[in-house]
């Protein structure tokens, strides 16, 4: 039995916990791993996607910003590579914007958007987190 | 691949005449190679016992695999014989820190005004690693280590050797949060580890209705085990970390709690105890609580 368990690709504790997290808040929530994969988003996000995480999980993360069709407040397009999340994973650092996304009906909104990396002991990236903060009219 | 329990109790030794069966001193396994190897699983009050029984028995190398830094799994390091012999060597692993090396946060606690010797005057040849990120091989043991959750920087490990398996997961919370039960199971904490192992000795401080007043303590309910275990597959379920306050008496009930959430083949499902010995040989695994050589087939 004991060649059977044990896949290097699982989830890292850091990563595990961060989904708790997310799980646990009404907060919309995204969840990157290190390799640039969306892992999980939490009832909220799925709320504001208006998918679940069954149906749209796997996809990596720039995907997922073209399906949040992002946008900078003035309207003008956000390369993907400059979303809060895309310099996280990127750049390796925290990252905050107003912009503008599609949520469920179609409407464009504003939100405040926060993207942090996660880093472990030594300095290894396990992912990257984005919280979606709806913007105060 | 052969264990023995030297300390099964968690957060404090719980001396006394209502802990003899279990056993008061806390963690200490060890753990020995076809080859010779010497693991110690943690070094917890079990450790002085251990380094006793040590004492004369020629192991040149000796590496200790640290679950993490808290006293009970600290404390009998001072205490462990061979770390006064000039000719051993010991190897010391545990979590890795981004502020600390592991060798200044031991010292944190062997050096004055808590602990008499400070480690640099420790005789024997000691050297400290963070724990592997990727599988290693001492001697033919294979060992691999990964965070799990509990209070602060913790690690479980799992020991490999001619196809037999054993994880060491003293102090783990993975029911944290939402729970396990319909979880998936790679997004459960030290899954990974647990999966198909042989034998599991896993944290089980708490009885089912203690466990909401201790939410984040870091510890499991009965249940959050048992579920935990059948979700990793594992073959043999030892229970471990005793709470101090437990007595004989009120182990021998959450055992049977444990069992009757295992359901059928319930004595899968043991208490460890101190001086219990397990033993993987061929296609089998052999539990003695009194460290004999009753045999079970796996």
């Amino acid at each position: 039995m004991a060649t059977e368990g044990s896949k290097s690709s699982e989830p890292s504790l850091p990563l595990i916990l961060a989904r708790e997290l997310a799980a646990n808040l009404a907060t919309p929530m995204f969840l990157i791993d290190a390799g640039g994969t969306l892992v999980f988003c939490n009832e909220a996000a799925e709320l504001l996607l208006g998918k679940s995480y069954g149906e749209i999980g796997g996809i990596t993360a720039l995907e997922f910003g073209a399906m949040l069709d992002l946008e900078n407040v003035d309207g003008t397009p956000m390369r993907r590579r400059d979303s809060p999340a895309g310099v996280a994973f990127y750049d390796r650092e925290p990252a905050h914007r107003t912009l503008l996304a599609t949520t469920l009906d179609g409407s464009r909104q504003p939100f405040e958007v926060t993207a942090y990396p996660l880093f472990g002991h030594v300095g290894e990236m396990h992912g990257v987190l984005t919280v979606f903060w709806r913007a105060k009219e | 691949m052969r264990i023995r329990v030297w300390g099964c109790r968690g957060s404090l030794a719980a001396p006394g005449a209502d802990t003899l069966r279990y056993g008061g001193n806390t963690s200490c396994v060890e753990l020995r190679g076809d080859n010779g190897e010497v693991l110690v699983l943690d070094a917890g009050t079990g450790m002085r016992p251990l380094g006793v029984a040590m004492s004369n028995d020629g192991a040149a190398r000796i590496d200790v695999l640290l679950s993490h830094l808290h006293l009970d799994h600290l404390q009998g390091l001072g205490f462990f014989r061979p770390l006064f012999d000039p000719g051993r060597e010991i190897h010391i692993w545990g979590p890795s820190s981004p502020v600390q090396s592991l060798a200044d946060r031991i010292s944190t606690y062997l050096s004055p005004p808590l602990f008499p010797v400070r480690l640099e005057d420790i005789p024997a040849n000691l050297e400290f690693h963070d724990a592997p990120e990727e599988p290693m091989a001492i001697g033919s043991l294979i060992v691999r280590a990964s965070l799990v959750t509990h209070q602060g920087p913790t690690v479980g490990y799992r020991i490999e050797e001619q196809g037999h398996s054993v994880v060491y997961l003293p102090d783990h919370e993975p029911g944290l949060g939402l729970g396990i039960s319909g979880r998936p199971a790679e997004w459960v904490s030290g899954y990974g580890l647990a999966h198909r192992a042989d034998l599991l000795l896993h944290d089980a401080q708490y009885g089912d209705g203690e466990y909401p007043h201790h939410i984040g303590w870091g510890h499991s309910a009965i249940a959050h085990v048992v579920d935990f275990a059948r979700m990793a597959e594992v073959d043999r379920l030892l229970l471990f970390h005793h709470d101090p306050y437990h007595t004989d008496d009120e182990l021998e009930l959450m055992v049977a709690d444990a069992r009757r959430c295992w359901g059928a083949e319930s004595s899968r499902v043991q208490a460890a105890c101190e001086g219990m010995t397990v033993t993987f040989a061929g296609d089998g695994v052999s539990i003695d609580p009194a460290g004999g050589s009753t045999r079970t087939s796996s």
